[in-house]
């Protein structure tokens, strides 16, 4: 653990400055996930973007070549449903409907796992506030552009979204009997109890958006005929719901169970609203059709399952058969651990369900930046796209593979190589740092103890003691 | 003894310390660091009435004057600690429980910002400091005569007073007020905790809307006064009317990525802002210095925790840290930023000025250092007009050293605080 920081502090200073330079990557296999395979295949970035990809294709003198021999080049891997890198607590977890906080507000751009994920080919994050209420937090799509700064690394353009939550998170009520892990005082219940409450508080803030949407409008009518009424207050928690309503923000909402993600629907289709994703969604195959018909994604584990009641009835062919049912369907992470190996996952998508090697690879890139909107920037290597890519030496399907370089918007962020490289020079920095303070302390303490002795002298010397 | 009328003090029995007020009282001849203007090597400081009514080399000392020789003695304006609450008796803060902390079982729950939780916003400073305070004599020993002193508790603390750390009663100790509100940020149970606001986001967003709130309230009432007929009137709001007193607010940032946050958090709320805190803002200097926001730098410096784990290996950036952090003065002087010091619990005059000499041993000018505890704090409180500086006319809040200020042989002679003299007991001072 404490190694894996090492390369990350040196490999950031070279990664992140200065403008993109061009890079020609030649000789590589190219899965370019909506193209097909490009063998033997050059790829060359420009100002960031893929600017030509094929074969025996040149680009300019001054372009950086890389020779991949014959090594697999992947689109970024883009994670939709991970809580990475927040500091100060994923939950507003005390309140029914805690919309008015915003995880764009607490990125953590030091937290290590960002690191770690890079390494993993992970270039895209959608960081999502936790589920223990009905409607959580506002959330926010990064780019894991590591060493750079929180407001750096967001994923400009991307349409913020809103972490809603079903079934047993948000109805175990604030944790009843005692707080959370049993520390400190008694928790009173908070609202809601049960399904039925989920469903009446989700219910009970779009009726409050509504009014509140109302209640400006009839502002904005009444300053339009020149009349100067004192203006609504602002509430923060409305705002993003309203947002909701107007489609400028999507729902990501994290659930089970088949009744209540077709409760959600209904739900949805009552207050006039579109679910985006539906997340982890496990019984999602049992209502695939539905979840297609209302047009919402689908981002779900690939084969784990059975640690809480609500996780029993599930099948790791999930994700295939939401996929046939035209569902567009992307596996998450929802985990510090395996965002970091996300290509192993959608390779499983091939073992259960028999999904083809293109299908697989969609499950982690194109499906998820479809889910976030942004399929029209990044999630598979097509020329004008943003040159987030993933140079794997094996295959990323093989469950023997790894990322030996990451590019983000033509930066590269992550180098094997350079990486192992750094660590001993790194340690020895550690070292050396670690000794001076413990030096340090030494002779504070041996100067403390001078000092007192003296000042005993002094005081003894004139007559006055302790 | 350099003066006789100590001893006369001794003689007719007044509270340790403190000397019968002559009606003028003169330093004569002693090194004075005027901070404001140049150095004196051999100047005279004349008080009178709380007042310095005079400084400069040879002036004339009239008759009634008391008379302190300054050789061997440096003469400074009294340190101002940056943020404290110093002069608040810590049982006074701890009286009432702020309303919503959620630290109380029988407490109802807050459900949200219309609950208004954890905010003290009205509480003044200004009401609640009394001398009875203990630590101000370990204050004054270590040379400090004034404090921006906040009240504590909640995520609002309250309004900020810039106080004298002595006077017969609290409202002496009074120089101005408010001089602005404290957010403090209160994460626990890291996001389940009890009552609203137990993140870091739900912190932010519930301070974000006490300012859209306060924002409406300003538009209701103005437009309200300027046509009372036919409007509902709108409520009078406790809590916002304390906001709006504020003529700045002090924000919390100790790491790097913190200083981001609040950088841009302080932008958006449209109020002049002052960052304290800054441990790591060795990696954020030139931002700092851009944004031109003032920094107030803790003095309690990141240690090995007492009683941690000794196999703990702590990682690269706290080892940093723990190295760093006192440089963070000597990098921000060097750059021009503009900061202070504040003490952050630390309360000893021994561990003030231990900590104040290793930001000068980490390459802070002692100079920069001198001005960090005095103008520089009086300024980023708009105070500098009566404190910060020996000058004709401010008040008469002196330190007076024997050796230079934070030598390891130096010791604290005298202190003027108000022009009220005060001499360290140099056995229990700790």
């Amino acid at each position: 653990m404490q190694r894996i920081f090492s390369w990350a502090c040196l490999v950031t200073v070279t990664a992140s400055l200065g403008a993109a330079e061009t890079v020609l990557i030649r000789n590589a296999t190219v899965l370019t996930v909506t193209k097909g395979t490009v063998q033997n295949g050059s790829v060359i970035i420009e100002d960031g973007k893929i600017a030509a990809i094929g074969k025996g294709i040149s680009a300019p003198a001054d372009a950086t070549v890389v020779d991949a021999n014959g090594k697999y080049l992947m689109p970024g891997i883009i994670d939709c449903h991970s809580h990475t890198a927040i500091e100060g607590g994923v939950n507003e977890g005390t309140v029914s409907d805690s919309s008015m906080v915003n995880i764009k507000d607490v990125i953590d751009p030091y937290d290590i796992n960002i690191y770690r994920a890079l390494a993993g080919g992970l270039t895209i994050s959608n960081v999502l506030h936790g589920s223990a209420n009905p409607i959580g937090g506002q959330t926010v799509v990064i780019k894991l552009r590591w060493g750079k700064t929180a407001r750096e690394m967001i994923f400009e353009g991307a349409t913020p979204g809103i972490k809603f939550a079903l079934g047993e998170n948000p109805k175990r009520q604030g944790y009843p009997a005692q707080s959370f892990f049993n520390q400190g005082p008694a928790i009173e219940r908070r609202f809601p109890g049960t399904r039925m409450g989920v469903e009446e508080v989700i219910r009970q803030s779009f009726t409050d958006a509504k009014n509140y949407q109302a209640t400006w409008r009839e502002y904005g009518d009444r300053v339009a005929r020149g009349e100067h009424p004192i203006p609504p207050k602002k509430d923060l928690r409305l705002e993003p719901l309203v947002e909701v309503l107007e489609g400028k923000r999507y729902v990501h909402a994290h659930c089970y169970r088949s009744d209540e993600i077709l409760m959600l629907i209904r739900v949805a289709d009552e207050m006039g609203f579109k679910i985006r994703t539906f997340q982890h969604v496990l019984e999602g195959y049992k209502v695939a059709k539905e979840i297609a018909e209302h047009g919402a994604g689908a981002s779900t584990f690939s084969d784990w399952w059975g640690y809480k009641i609500e996780a029993y009835d599930a099948t790791p062919y999930n994700a295939a058969i939401m996929a046939r049912k035209g569902v567009v369907v992307s596996l998450n992470s929802d985990s510090d651990e395996l965002q970091r190996h996300l290509n192993l996952e959608a390779a499983k998508t091939m073992r259960y369900g028999g999904l083809s090697e293109a299908e697989a690879l969609a499950m982690v890139t194109i499906n998820p930046a479809k889910q976030l909107g942004i399929d029209d920037k990044v999630g598979s290597i097509e020329v004008g796209k943003s040159a987030d890519l993933v140079l794997f030496d094996r295959h990323p399907l093989d469950g023997f593979s790894k990322p030996l370089k990451v590019w983000i918007d033509g930066h590269e962020y992550f180098d094997r190589d350079k990486d192992l490289e750094t660590r001993p020079e790194f340690e020895r920095k550690k070292k050396a740092l670690e000794e001076k303070l413990k030096a340090e302390e030494r002779s504070g303490a041996e100067k403390q103890g001078s000092e007192n002795a003296s000042e005993e002298l002094r005081l003894r010397s004139e007559g006055i003691g302790r | 003894m350099k003066c006789v009328w100590a001893v006369l003090a001794a003689m007719l029995s007044l509270p340790a310390g403190f000397a019968a007020a002559p009606p003028a009282i003169a330093i004569r001849d002693a090194h004075v660091v005027t901070v404001g203007r140049s150095d004196l090597p051999k100047g005279t400081v004349l008080l009178r009435d709380g007042l310095i009514q005079d400084v400069g080399p040879g002036i004339p000392i009239p008759a009634d004057a008391w008379v302190i020789d300054g050789a061997g003695l440096t003469v400074y304006p009294g340190f101002i600690n940056g943020l404290s609450t110093w002069g608040i008796p810590p049982e006074e803060s701890e009286r009432a429980p702020a309303p919503g902390t959620g630290q109380h079982a029988s407490e109802p729950r807050v459900k949200g910002p219309e609950d208004r939780p954890e905010t003290n916003s009205f509480e003044r400073a200004a009401d609640l400091v009394s001398p009875s305070d203990k630590r101000l004599e370990a204050a004054r020993a270590a040379g400090f005569t004034t404090s921006a002193t906040f009240p504590s508790g909640g995520i609002f603390e309250g309004l900020g007073a810039i106080v004298d750390l002595t006077g017969e009663r609290g409202r002496d100790m009074v120089i101005t007020q408010p001089i602005g509100q404290e957010v403090v940020f209160r994460v626990r149970g890291g996001g389940m905790g009890r009552s609203f606001p137990s993140s870091l986001m739900g912190n932010i967003a519930y301070v974000r809307q006490l300012y859209l709130d306060l924002d409406q309230y300003k538009r209701a009432k103005q437009i309200y006064d300027g046509q009372p007929s036919g409007n509902r009137r709108p409520e009078y709001d406790h809590e916002l009317e304390g906001l709006t007193e504020a003529p700045r607010l002090l924000l919390p940032a100790n790491e790097a990525q913190q200083i981001d946050r609040i950088l841009s958090f302080g932008q958006e709320l449209k109020v002049p802002f002052v960052v304290y805190g800054a441990h790591e803002a060795y990696r954020r200097v030139e931002a700092l210095k851009q944004a031109n926001v003032p920094v107030l730098i803790s003095l309690k410096w990141p240690e090995k925790p007492k009683d941690g784990d000794p196999r703990e290996r702590p990682d690269f950036r706290e080892l940093q840290m723990r190295d760093q952090a006192p440089a963070v003065p000597a990098m921000l002087a060097k750059a021009g930023a503009k900061f202070g010091f504040y003490s952050d619990g630390v309360d000893s005059a021994e561990d003030l000025k231990k900590a104040i000499k290793k930001a000068i041993d980490s390459g802070l000018s002692r100079a920069d250092a001198i001005r960090a505890l005095t103008l520089n704090v009086a300024e980023i409180y708009d105070v500098s007009d009566r404190v910060g500086s020996i000058e004709k006319g401010k008040i008469a809040n002196l330190v007076v050293t024997k050796g230079e200020a934070f030598d390891a042989k130096s010791t604290v002679e005298y202190v003027f605080i108000d022009g009220k003299q005060f001499r360290p007991d140099k056995n229990g001072a700790k």
